[in-house]
């Protein structure tokens, strides 16, 4: 477990991040005032639903984000540079080389018609200077790397020659093709089976070893955060709801939608007949309440939570009205529940 | 993929064989209709037409009768027009074709660089003004009648405009390249602009669709994560697997287009292509050529439906294992 | 949907050309009108008159005047304007008949096909690789030449020779590929679906499904298809009537006005312009209200700008 990240000296360091579309319907604020810290070499996780704006905050950030309805705001800085409203060409020479990303679909991620030496090697020879020889030598290292039996033949398939967990190596390798100090995963793992999901996630941790790099890990699995995770970020409906230490967001979780999400996490060890849910819908973008934004579905819920609980801590940070006394007391009183049933 | 290209091989065969059969039973077997009168033509003197019934077998049964025709029409090459009475109609096609592959190949030329063109610039630019203009332009392209277009031409060049800005167009017609390639160029210029606008319309919309949505696919993402520039991403990503598509299509309507399907054009610029063969063949229902025409015609969208299946086991590597 | 207020401005106006004719314009425009006179600018004019070299006769040019020969006239005397009116009836008439004809044959045999697969498949598909393989315009010639001179007595069916219908069947008929392979493509996939294996599941019958599961997710690319088919079976019609092999006189449609006006296109150019002037702006307002269409019902299309 690598120590706690140095906080002046952050990799990158997001202040206030809040991005909004608009929409015939209105405006969407998918990201509504997001802050956190990635340091070096750490794996932060971020968790939450669909639409609790955990990858488009990312997107945002290196400039994924094309729709000209979007307006992005707040302070996003990268090894001390600010890059939010960088142009394209300049958050090019970051993007794939600096800052690299991977996503969900490791079926549609590669382009068919090319192999997938190609591929790889388009990426480095464009953020390096090695030649097509050298480039080429390189992307066969980095498929033995992830895990490819028989790089130097496999490096000249095309992507359908290759399983989904086999096509995943492949983008993780083209992502690190530059050595990236920070790499985004947004659910990585999400559209493979359970044993290859394993096998990914170990694969990355070493590799984040091997190449010094951070990873911000984005996911809706508590069970993944569990494994991974140095750090963890709950958001939900754009904003963050607590960011802390794996270990004291999962042994002492501070917000009522985290207790809901772990308890949504079926354990062995526990007797528990049946899973807990939390109550009610994903809350819609376009009406997102007045005040906090769980509080529809939460079970604690009281008249102070008409108004918006600011995100507010010490290490571990929690945006919840209730007070500590009541937090760890009710914590109790559900893990209690949750052992004897 | 060996196999996969002599499966396609027989399915063409056959489907070469359907279509013969289909051409013979609209010319000779329709309800209603005396096949030895169609043949000799609307002017044929009693004479005639007994030779034709004799001929042409049309006393014996319909398999055998169609035999016979495919004898007269590909083994023997004898087959005979009854308008020009004894012109030989194989000869004839096979004069007409050049002209036609001239008319084809330089106005497909043409249309691929400015359909590619305009579909890429504005895919390239969608949502700002250029965008519509020229999807706008492709759908007038589209609507209009290509022989009308044709009409059009000839009447701002050779007539409206032909003594100051166009004095330089010939008079309507064909010179063969062997006499001089620039008459020849110089007379299928306009043909081939005016053949060329309506597939340059087709081609732009096409594309541009196509590439809008490679733009909107996941390895598309995956590019511009890896800090690819736009240009790059459209050219060498999007394009690439859009190519697919566009081949396709051209191969068809190449394919179309040299068996004849530009007859519009020809007749309308005068050109004595096998369009303009089929054209006045229709005109003077001299049904042997017709035949003829319709067979060659046939044969060349067969052949290019085969070559584009074929290729596209080239474009796309997906394909080959299939 | 500028597409569409241009196209029901053209619709009406060619609805109108019976009114137009007799009590605007006072002629008809069917006969030859070869000796007839008009009024212009308050002098008697011949409407045909004789060339300044005195050999044949040239119509007279446009009058700008709505009530009467206000494109002027071909070289039957007959009124352009009003002819144009009529033709587009005509032409209207035969795209839009034509269309739904092929778009009805064509979803049903598309749905049927890609539906029950095996043997009912392969068999309707080779049928449309040949139709298909046919060039269309060859086809469609072909077909019309042969049954034009005598009509079509087929069983029950007899069609008179110079009836509408054969053109409108024909047209119809050779698109029918056109239309049927990209639904029976969608079908196929369709099918593939768990809403759908689940309906078979459940023992619904084959009918059911079709009518309740299928239908329902196919008639937004026949509502797509539609507008673009009149198009080009308007295309196609024209072609046809320019050849003569396709509405035959006395009907008018606009290919024929374009085939009357060639003797006088540089004399008297409107006759043929303007049929194709007509021809381009109804056939461009469908693609635009086709296009339109796919636009409405396509899902993605609002995504265009985003990742």
């Amino acid at each position: 477990m690598p120590e706690s990240p140095d906080t002046t000296d952050a990799l990158l360091e997001v202040e206030d991040l809040r991005v909004s579309f608009a929409t015939r319907g209105g405006v969407i604020k998918a990201v509504d005032g997001l802050s956190m810290r990635v340091g070096r070499k750490e794996v932060v996780g971020i968790v939450g639903e669909s639409g609790s704006g955990k990858s488009v905050s990312m997107y945002s950030i290196i400039g994924l984000l094309r729709d000209p309805n979007v307006s992005i705001t707040g302070s996003v800085k990268f090894q001390g540079r600010e890059i939010l409203g960088l142009s394209d060409k300049e958050l090019r020479t970051i993007r794939g080389r600096d800052i690299a990303m991977i996503f969900q679909d490791p079926m549609t991620a590669l382009t068919p018609v090319y192999t997938v030496g190609w591929q790889i090697t388009e990426q480095i020879r464009t953020h390096t200077d090695l030649t097509k020889h050298q480039a080429q030598a390189r992307a066969i290292d980095l498929l033995a790397e992830v895990g490819i039996p028989d790089p130097a033949r496999r490096v000249n398939q095309y992507p359908h020659e290759f399983s989904g967990g086999m096509r995943q190596r492949v983008v993780i390798a083209m992502a690190l093709s530059c050595n990236p100090k920070l790499l985004i995963a947004d659910e990585p793992t999400t559209a493979l089976d359970v044993t290859t999901q394993a096998q990914i996630l170990e694969l990355m941790k070493k590799l984040q070893e091997t190449y010094d790099s951070s990873i911000v890990l984005i996911t809706h699995d508590m069970g993944v955060i569990s494994e991974m995770a140095d750090r963890v970020v709950v958001m939900y409906a754009g904003r963050p709801v607590e960011i802390g230490e794996r270990r004291e967001v999962i042994r002492q979780p501070l917000h009522p939608y985290t207790w809901g999400l772990l308890g949504a996490v079926p354990r062995v060890e526990t007797k528990r007949s049946r899973l807990v849910t939390i109550p009610g819908n994903p809350v819609s973008p376009l009406n997102i309440p007045a005040g906090c934004a769980f509080g529809p579905r939460c079970a604690y819920r009281f008249d102070q939570c008409d108004e918006r609980p600011p995100i507010t801590g010490e290490g571990h940070l929690d945006a919840c009205w209730l007070s500590s006394e009541q937090k760890v007391d009710l914590r109790r009183k559900i893990q209690e529940v949750t052992v004897e049933s | 993929m060996f196999s996969f290209v002599v499966r396609r091989v027989i399915s063409a065969v056959l489907v070469m064989f359907a279509i013969s059969v289909l051409v013979f039973l609209i010319f000779f077997a329709t309800p209603g209709v005396d096949p030895a009168a169609r043949i000799a033509g609307r002017s044929a003197t009693p004479q005639v037409l007994a030779q034709v019934k004799h001929e042409f077998g049309l006393d014996r049964p319909l398999p055998v009768r169609y035999a016979l025709m495919m004898e007269h029409l590909f083994i023997k090459q004898d087959l005979t027009s009854y308008v020009n009475i004894g012109d030989p109609v194989v000869p004839q096609i096979m004069a007409a074709a050049p002209v036609t592959i001239s008319l084809v190949l330089g106005a497909s030329v043409i249309w691929l660089l400015v359909g590619v063109a305009g579909g890429v610039v504005a895919a390239a630019n969608r949502g700002k003004f250029i965008d519509p203009l020229i999807m706008f332009l492709g759908i007038a392209a589209i609507s209009v009648p290509a022989y009308w277009l044709g009409e059009v031409v000839n009447l701002i060049t050779q007539s409206k405009l032909h003594s100051s800005v166009f004095s330089w167009v010939p008079q309507s017609g064909y010179v063969s390249p062997s006499v001089s390639i620039g008459q020849w160029a110089l007379h299928l210029l306009f043909p081939w602009l005016t053949l060329a606008a309506l597939y340059a319309g087709i081609y732009a919309r096409v594309l541009r669709a196509e590439l809008v949505n490679a733009l909107n696919e996941d390895y598309v993402r995956t590019a511009r994560a890896k800090g690819l520039s736009e240009r790059r991403i459209l050219l060498r990503h999007a394009l690439r697997c859009s190519l697919i598509s566009i081949v396709s299509l051209f191969g068809l309507d190449f394919g179309a287009l040299i068996g004849g399907a530009a007859l519009l054009t020809e007749v309308v610029f005068g050109l004595p292509g096998v369009g303009q063969l089929t054209y006045t063949s229709l005109q003077n229902l001299d049904l042997p050529v017709i035949m003829g025409c319709v067979m060659y015609g046939a044969f060349f969208v067969v052949l290019a439906n085969m070559v584009v299946d074929i290729l596209y086991g080239f474009l796309d590597p997906r394909v080959r294992l299939a | 949907m500028a597409g569409l207020a241009v196209l029901v401005f053209v619709v009406t106006i060619c609805l109108l050309a019976p009114v137009y004719a007799s009590h605007i314009a006072h002629v008809n425009p069917f006969t030859s009108n070869v000796q007839g006179t008009t009024t212009i600018h308050g002098k008697v004019v011949a409407v045909l008159q004789t060339n300044t070299l005195g050999i044949g006769v040239t119509p007279i040019g446009p009058t700008w005047d709505l009530s009467h020969y206000f494109l002027g006239a071909d070289n039957q005397g007959r009124d352009v304007f009003a002819r144009l009116l009529y033709g587009g009836r005509t032409s209207l008439l035969i795209g839009s008949l034509s269309a739904l004809i092929c778009v009805v044959v064509a979803s049903l045999l598309g749905v049927i096909a890609g539906y029950f697969g095996g043997v009912v498949d392969w068999i309707l598909s080779r049928i449309f690789d040949i139709v298909w393989a046919f060039p269309i315009y060859l086809l469609a010639i072909s077909l019309s030449v042969v049954l034009l001179t005598s009509g079509l007595n087929l069983g029950p069916i007899h069609i008179g020779p110079g009836s509408m219908m054969l053109p409108i069947l024909i047209i119809a008929m050779v698109f029918v590929p056109y239309v049927a392979r990209p639904l029976r493509g969608i079908v196929l996939s369709l099918r593939e679906r768990e809403f759908i294996q689940a309906a078979i599941g459940s023992g619904a019958s084959d009918a059911r499904i079709i009518l309740k599961e299928i239908l329902p997710n196919v008639t937004p690319s026949i509502i797509v298809f539609f507008p673009l088919m009149v198009a080009f079976n308007m295309l196609t019609e024209s072609a046809l009537s320019f050849l003569s092999i396709g509405v035959q006189p006395p009907n008018a449609s606009w290919g024929t006005i374009i085939n009357d006006g060639l003797g006088l296109l540089y004399t008297r150019p409107w006759v043929a312009m303007a049929p194709g002037i007509m021809i381009v702006i109804t056939a461009g307002s469908l693609n635009i209200l086709g296009d339109g269409a796919r636009d409405a019902f396509d899902p993605k299309a609002k995504l265009r700008g985003s990742i």
